[in-house]
């Protein structure tokens, strides 16, 4: 660990938050959304400490668990995290030219999650189990229902003016 | 054992008696019959990964079918059946996709010969391939940072045995997988590099992988290199537990004492000189039963760390370096004889210092670690030039076309190889104590130790012994644990302050270092350490001397060098300092 990083993480608000579950590693997952709630994804560092601090874990054990499941990001997410539900439903009713037109108006090349502002990240998600309004799309766990590509492009437009 | 818990299970049409066997797989080796597994380790939790081991069982009331046999537990009254069609297929289908998804490169591969899945690939008359090769663009770097491992994710099998050799033994979990379906991997934190995390090189990840996804760095090579050379003058050391296991590479049984024909093949292979590091085991004890003795007069630094295990001290140096103070000054045997070699064999045996080259033979991974450290050495030359483990040696002494078995054993060179039975089982778990504790008795005593055995700390399959003595009314309690994973509640009973001993023996290896991560592969067995520890016991109790004070080179030594024990010279050449590596350390953060 090089010395600027040592001080990019508040080790104190990780206490507080493993305290909140009782260290307990059965409680691991819960402790790790918090983290990401914080920090909008999982430092590398937070899960070091993580993986130090609690019993019975070790860091690769955290890093194990945080890239198992998709929930949670190594990578920085956006202030806005747009996720595009791509179940079936959702899929044959025309997801991939909802994310195909999102990527481009945030211009976000391939492989990329995050704007480069740091404002908006884009996944694609399974059955969020609101086939009837297929596509969907979330934004900031606000449901804008039967997208097109036109469509989107509003709801980023609108956005996008409020932060301007 | 009562008639009632008497069961009995029938296997291939034999019946089977049973009784608390964890599993069915432990049932059928039992019986003298055998199942490939890949994952299933006697001295780990069943895991279940490989599906390598699966039988099919025959209810009574007619149903079959099929279960792995390391995770099933025995029941009364069921057949089991080991080679079915169904079986056989089952584990032809499963070797057939690790083989599509694996570097096949076996001829380079440092396991060639010596791994499971090529082994169980032969067995399985596995020619057609159905798959679709994994894809070059799919390699991953070798990560060779490390200076006693390889790790290669390239040949990994996910097996987990290595995650659960490092989360059970060390308590550490340096290794662990990532990801999820196809894209799983065994790895570090985030895959950084091995030599850059908190591993402690102890190798027991590598003595349980069933292929070359971790295997020991080699360094026979260089060590060729060395004796090719007619400038060099190569002298060679090997520690107590490379004696008892070295044999198993060329069909002899564990435990049998090799000493004599390590002698004459080390020498065939063109070393100068052969020393033994039992010689300087019985130096340590010397240095260590003395600053034993002075710390329970000061009543400082109690109780007192031993410090012959590179990974015990790696481990206190990242994660308690507030603990560093209790560990003896003494360097480990190896790291004491070769600067007793640097100093001495130029003078006895007119070698000029440059063309010196020190060899060490060790059960161990984590010497390769320790050879490299900084504070081992003189002018920029390390003490100890090359570390190659037992398995190294067994590979050296095949390819010199030496046949083992029917060489006449030798002797040591004197005077750095004669030895006393204290000196040889500091091999096993327990055996540093009872070497130091039979020393320091005489020490503060002045009375002869009468029996010289202290059974009460020996034993490979308990790793965490507390045995209380009495030297001459003074009460002192030796705790002697082995693995990371029971130092560590050690370490926490001292910080809590309900710890009651003087004395911490640690070996980071389960059973000590005759199971090291060096050692000839015996991860299919767990009584290979309990006869390696016997035949190291047996040495020591036909050896004339058996105190370390008794050996009369080591007396010699001090007579004509070191002057006494914790003496000023002694202490420039014996001892050292160790550093806090926490900075850097995973808790670091």
């Amino acid at each position: 660990m090089t010395a600027e990083n040592l001080h990019k993480i508040d080790t104190s608000k990780l206490d507080e938050i493993i305290n909140q579950y009782g260290g307990k590693k059965s409680n691991l997952i819960a402790i790790l959304q918090k983290v990401q709630e914080v920090y909008r994804y999982l430092p590398e560092d937070a899960m070091i400490y993580i993986g130090t601090k609690m019993e019975g874990l070790s860091p690769a054990t955290v890093f194990g668990v945080a890239t198992f499941y998709a929930q949670f990001s190594l990578e920085p997410k956006g202030k806005y995290e747009v996720k595009v539900c791509d179940g079936t439903a959702c899929h044959v009713r025309g997801s991939m030219p909802v994310l195909t037109a999102i990527k481009a108006r945030l211009d976000l090349k391939d492989g990329q999650m995050t704007t480069n502002d740091g404002l908006f990240s884009l996944e694609t998600v399974s059955c969020l189990g609101a086939c009837g309004l297929a596509p969907v799309v979330v934004i900031n766990g606000k449901v804008y229902p039967q997208m097109t590509s036109d469509a989107i492009k509003i709801v980023l437009d609108t956005l996008l003016k409020e932060e301007a | 054992m009562t008639e009632e818990n008497k069961k009995t299970l029938i296997i291939e049409g034999k019946e089977v008696e049973f009784t608390d066997e964890p599993n069915l797989l432990e049932v059928i080796r039992k019986a003298g019959m055998n199942v490939p597994t890949f994952c299933y380790r006697p001295d780990l939790t069943s895991f279940g990964a490989c599906r390598m081991c699966v039988v099919e069982v025959e209810y009574p009331n007619g149903r079959r079918m099929i279960n792995s046999s390391c995770t099933m537990p025995p029941e009364a009254g069921i057949k089991v059946h080991l080679n079915t069609e169904k079986t056989r297929r089952i584990r032809k289908t499963v070797l057939e996709l690790l083989l599509a998804n694996h570097d096949r490169k076996c001829l380079t591969c440092e396991r060639n010969g010596n791994c499971e899945l090529q082994q169980y690939a032969e067995e399985y008359g596995i020619k057609d391939i159905r798959f679709p090769d994994k894809e070059l663009k799919d390699y991953l770097p070798i990560d060779d940072s490390s200076p006693a491992l390889v790790r290669d994710p390239n040949k990994c099998i996910l097996c987990g045995a290595c995650v659960r050799a490092c989360t059970e033994f060390q308590g550490h979990s340096v290794l662990g997988f990532a990801n999820r379906g196809s894209k799983t991997l065994v790895q570090p934190m985030n895959g950084r590099p091995l030599g850059q995390v908190d591993c402690v090189n102890c190798g027991q990840c590598a003595a349980v992988c069933p292929t070359g996804a971790l295997s020991i760095k080699n360094d026979t090579d260089k060590v060729w290199d060395e004796i090719t050379n007619p400038e060099k003058t190569v002298v060679v050391q090997m520690a107590p537990a490379t004696r008892v296991a070295l044999g198993e590479m060329f069909g002899l049984k564990p435990g049998e004492n090799t000493i004599g024909l390590m002698n004459a093949a080390l020498r065939r292979i063109g070393f100068n000189y052969v020393f033994d590091t039992n010689f300087s085991a019985d130096l340590t004890i010397m240095e260590e039963a003395t600053e034993f003795l002075e710390r329970l007069k000061s009543g400082q630094n109690l109780p007192l760390f031993t410090s012959c295990c590179p990974a015990w001290i790696k481990y206190l140096e990242t994660q308690h370096p507030d603990m560093l103070h209790h560990l003896s000054s003494c360097k480990s045997p190896m790291s004491m004889l070769s600067p007793v070699l640097v100093e001495l064999v130029p003078k006895y045996f007119n070698v000029k210092r440059e063309n010196l080259v020190v060899v060490a033979v060790m059960p161990c991974t984590a010497k390769k670690y320790e050879c490299k450290r900084p504070e081992l050495g003189k002018d920029g030359r390390a003490d100890t030039d090359y570390v190659i483990t037992t398995q190294e040696l067994g590979k050296m002494i095949r390819s010199a076309g030496i046949d083992f078995n029917s060489l006449e054993p030798e002797e040591n060179d004197s005077p750095f190889g004669e030895y006393t039975g204290a000196g040889t089982i500091f091999g096993a778990s327990g055996g540093v104590a009872e070497a130091a504790v039979r020393t320091a008795y005489e020490f503060a005593t002045g009375e002869e130790l009468k029996p010289v055995d202290i059974k009460e700390m020996r034993g490979t399959t308990n790793r965490s012994k507390t045995v209380e003595l009495d030297i001459k009314g003074t009460k002192v309690t030796v705790r002697v644990v082995s693995t990371l994973k029971e130092a560590e509640k050690a370490i926490q009973e001292i910080k809590d302050g309900t710890a009651n001993f003087q004395m911490l023996e640690v070996m980071a290896c389960p059973g000590g270092c005759i199971n090291g991560g060096g050692q000839p592969r015996s991860c299919d067995d767990s009584t290979v350490k309990v006869q390696r520890a016997e035949g190291l016991y047996k040495e020591d109790s036909e050896l004339p001397f058996r105190k370390s004070h008794k050996n009369p080179s080591i007396q010699k030594l001090y007579n004509e060098f070191l002057e006494k024990p914790g003496s000023h010279k002694a202490h420039e050449m014996l001892h050292t300092v160790y550093n806090n590596k926490f900075a850097g350390s995973y808790k670091d953060v």
